[in-house]
């Protein structure tokens, strides 16, 4: 509680037991009417003298219908037609409503920051032969900083010395820690468990994960759910509206109906005043939306807006990548092919001819197929050529490699030893090759051919994550209508893959061109409200992640490419995590539902009460405050989503 | 030119929204965003008009609600 919400409580109490005293003294008839009337004066002047000077300064301005002028306007004729209970029980209550509301709104800001308390605070540096402790923001790229144990890690690099394990909870809401040696990564906002690290610094403060991750759901509200924005237009119009039937209310019935009271209407009119500000809404909307973006980041879900957050909750149709997104894309080489040996590239030939005895040991063609396709793939970034890099261990020899194009969804065309060489797919083999082939056995085949000979395959295998077939059923279990697995592998495996999780289609065999025209193909298979969720790595999918309804990029801890193309950002790579979003978008946007349709339905039916005679002030306070806390309550509920994930783990 | 800004005191939900209408009307403002809860100002502004427009932002502000202040 802070120090101006302590002051008004004060007030609040205040005036709550001079109205007691004055309802005391009243009952037993001992006192003067007029004391009395002085004490409930007394009252309203504190707790309601700020709204009048508020709803005064406001007219100065020329805002009329603020929510001050009209709880002044509604006080003052309650007390001018007598009730000065009622007139000071409206004050008090709005008072005590935003009072409510200020703490509510605090409390919920707080908890969310306290959220994201993963800003490091200094960083470990040597400074004269000596570890001083600095501002992470000055720290330099290729500066040497030191991490201990029990620290939060100030800035994105690599460890140059030591052994620890990292907890990375704070940045991916997964509490399985992580192992940190020399030459690994290790990202910013993790904690240091256990040894002393030493890590070169790899990226400036604000391109380091940390960063990039508190500016994201800092500025996540910008943009706002349809839900918001229709609160805030029509929040417009209510109060003009009811403050014109209040106006005729007034007016209309003591002329047009005869024997009617000025003042009966006049009080009716007033309930409407009470009734007109559309706090309730325009506050409990945009709170169970910020609730449910705080409560999914705490998950290591990052949402970029309340617009996602909603489209999240009509998810009809999901859409996965596999590699790297269903699959860990940890390719393993599993065999290596020579095709015979008269394939052999024309270089090695040569030297077959001359050293001929090394180049019958069949494990030495296989070796140096091995070198050739690593050498071609030496630039790439993809997950297979990695793999390949990691099968042939030694570091490759840069200088020997030319020219190299890379074909998404094909391969690689790369000059080695001065030679033009293709280690891709079947399709590169026939389309850029000009090679026939017989058929591929079953699994991720990379063939490498030199000019038009074919030299062999290397034949790479993938493993199914975990939780993957789990994040498909827990899906189908909340109701997604529709799962697809879109591929650049070859049918069988894609085939196989969905059929061991469930998925109800594969597209396989797809360029990322491909990819786009698949999506674009299922977004018009969606019914009208439903909306098309895409799951990626974020690494080569941009085009289809900016298609989609939601963009979800997966495994995006250390990836920028994914923080900045997704939509939504799942910190791990667990496929689970979705269902859990999902979850968590659909319950926001009930309590956001329920909030609308209770706080318009009991100002509905207290206006109509009110105008007919049978509902008075005690109502109207009820409709106005009673239902604005309500409605915050419920909203807060948002922020503690269950952790539910139907059947994940 | 795209900037975010931080609105010291804002504490009124109606208000909020009222001054986002205003300031989007402003000449030269391609987009305006003001979030509650996070109290932050996303402004899009032509970028020989930023300072007056943000000048003109702050007075509208001050108008709706008298305490708020524009922060960067």
């Amino acid at each position: 509680m802070t120090q101006s919400h302590k002051k008004q409580l004060c007030k609040i109490l205040i005036a709550a037991a001079l109205i007691i005293t004055g309802l005391v003294l009243s009952f037993y008839g001992r006192i003067d009417k007029r004391a009395v009337t002085g004490i409930y004066l007394g009252a309203y002047i504190l707790i309601g003298g700020s709204v009048l000077l508020r709803a005064a300064s406001n007219i100065r301005r020329g805002q009329i219908f603020d929510e001050n002028f009209l709880m002044a306007l509604a006080t003052v004729g309650a007390i001018g037609l007598g009730e000065y209970l009622e007139g000071i029980a409206v004050m008090l209550f709005y008072q005590i409503g935003e009072l409510f509301e200020s703490m509510a709104v605090n409390n919920s800001r707080k908890s969310i920051a306290g959220l994201m308390q993963i800003r490091p605070d200094h960083a470990n540096i040597m400074v004269d032969g000596q570890w001083t402790e600095i501002d992470p923001e000055s720290v330099v790229i290729g500066a040497l900083i030191l991490i201990k144990p029990g620290e939060r890690v100030p800035l994105d690099g690599r460890v140059v010395e030591g052994f620890s394990i990292l907890d990375t909870s704070a940045i991916t809401g997964e509490s399985v820690p992580r192992e940190a040696m020399a030459g690994n990564e290790v990202y910013s906002g993790c904690i240091n468990l256990e040894g002393t690290l030493t890590v070169r610094v790899e990226k400036a403060y604000e391109q380091s994960t940390v960063a990039r991750i508190l500016d994201l759901v800092e500025n996540a509200g910008s943009r706002k759910a349809e839900m918001e924005s229709f609160i805030t237009r029509f929040a417009g119009y209510y109060t003009p509206v009811v403050v014109a039937f209040a106006a005729c209310l007034a007016i209309l019935p003591p002329l047009l109906i005869p024997n009617a009271s000025f003042g009966d209407w006049f009080y009716r009119a007033l309930i409407f005043l009470v009734i007109s500000c559309p706090c309730a809404l325009v506050i409990s909307i945009p709170l169970s939306f910020f609730s449910g973006l705080g409560s999914s980041s705490r998950k290591g879900i990052l949402i970029k807006g309340g617009n996602y957050l909603e489209a999240l909750a009509g998810a009809e149709i999901v859409v996965f990548d596999k590699t790297g997104t269903l699959t860990k894309g940890n390719f393993e080489v599993e065999d290596i092919v020579t095709d015979g040996g008269h394939g052999a590239p024309a270089g090695a030939q040569e030297e077959h001819t001359r050293k001929l005895s090394i180049y019958r040991e069949p494990a030495v063609w296989r070796e140096r197929l091995l070198e050739l396709a690593a050498l071609a793939e030496s630039y790439s970034t993809h997950p297979i050529s990695q793999s390949l890099r990691r099968a042939y261990g030694k570091t490759p020899d840069l200088t020997r490699i030319g020219k190299v194009t890379e074909a998404p969804g094909y391969g690689i065309e790369a000059e080695v030893d001065g030679r033009i060489l293709f280690v891709g797919n079947r399709r590169l083999m026939t389309e850029k090759a000009g090679l026939t082939l017989p058929a591929d056995p079953p699994g991720t085949v990379i063939h490498i051919a030199a000019q038009d000979a074919y030299i062999g395959h290397i034949l790479i295998a993938d493993q199914l994550k975990e939780s993957a077939a789990a994040a498909v059923a827990g899906l189908k279990s909340i109701g997604v209508k529709k799962t697809v697995m879109l591929t650049g592998d070859v049918e069988g495996i894609g085939k196989k893959i969905a059929w061991q999780l469930g998925l109800d289609q594969v597209f396989a065999e797809l360029t990322p061109v491909d990819k786009v025209d698949k999506v674009e193909l299922l977004m018009k298979e969606k019914s009208p409200q439903g909306k098309l969720v895409y799951v990626g790595d974020g690494v080569n999918d941009a085009p289809v992640l900016a298609m989609a309804d939601v963009g979800v990029a997966m495994g995006a801890l250390g990836s920028d490419a994914a923080i900045e193309a997704a939509d939504v950002v799942i910190m791990d790579d667990d496929p689970a995590k979705l269902t859990l979003a999902v979850q968590i978008a659909r319950k926001t946007v009930r309590i956001a539902k329920q909030n609308t349709v209770f706080s318009l339905g009991v100002k509905g039916l207290i206006l109509l009460l009110g105008a007919l005679g049978f509902a008075g002030m005690w109502a109207a306070i009820f409709a106005d405050v009673g239902v604005m806390v309500i409605a915050i309550m419920n909203a807060v509920r948002a922020l503690g989503a269950r952790d539910s994930r139907a059947g994940a783990s | 030119m795209k900037k975010t800004f931080l609105l010291e005191d804002l504490d009124c939900a109606l208000c909020a929204a009222k001054m986002e209408k205003a300031i989007g009307k402003l000449e030269g403002v391609e987009s305006a965003s003001i979030n509650f809860m996070t109290r932050k100002l996303s402004l899009s502004v032509v970028d020989s008009l930023f300072d007056s427009t943000l000048e003109q932002a702050q007075k509208i502000i001050t108008k709706i609600e008298p305490d708020c202040r524009i922060v960067s």
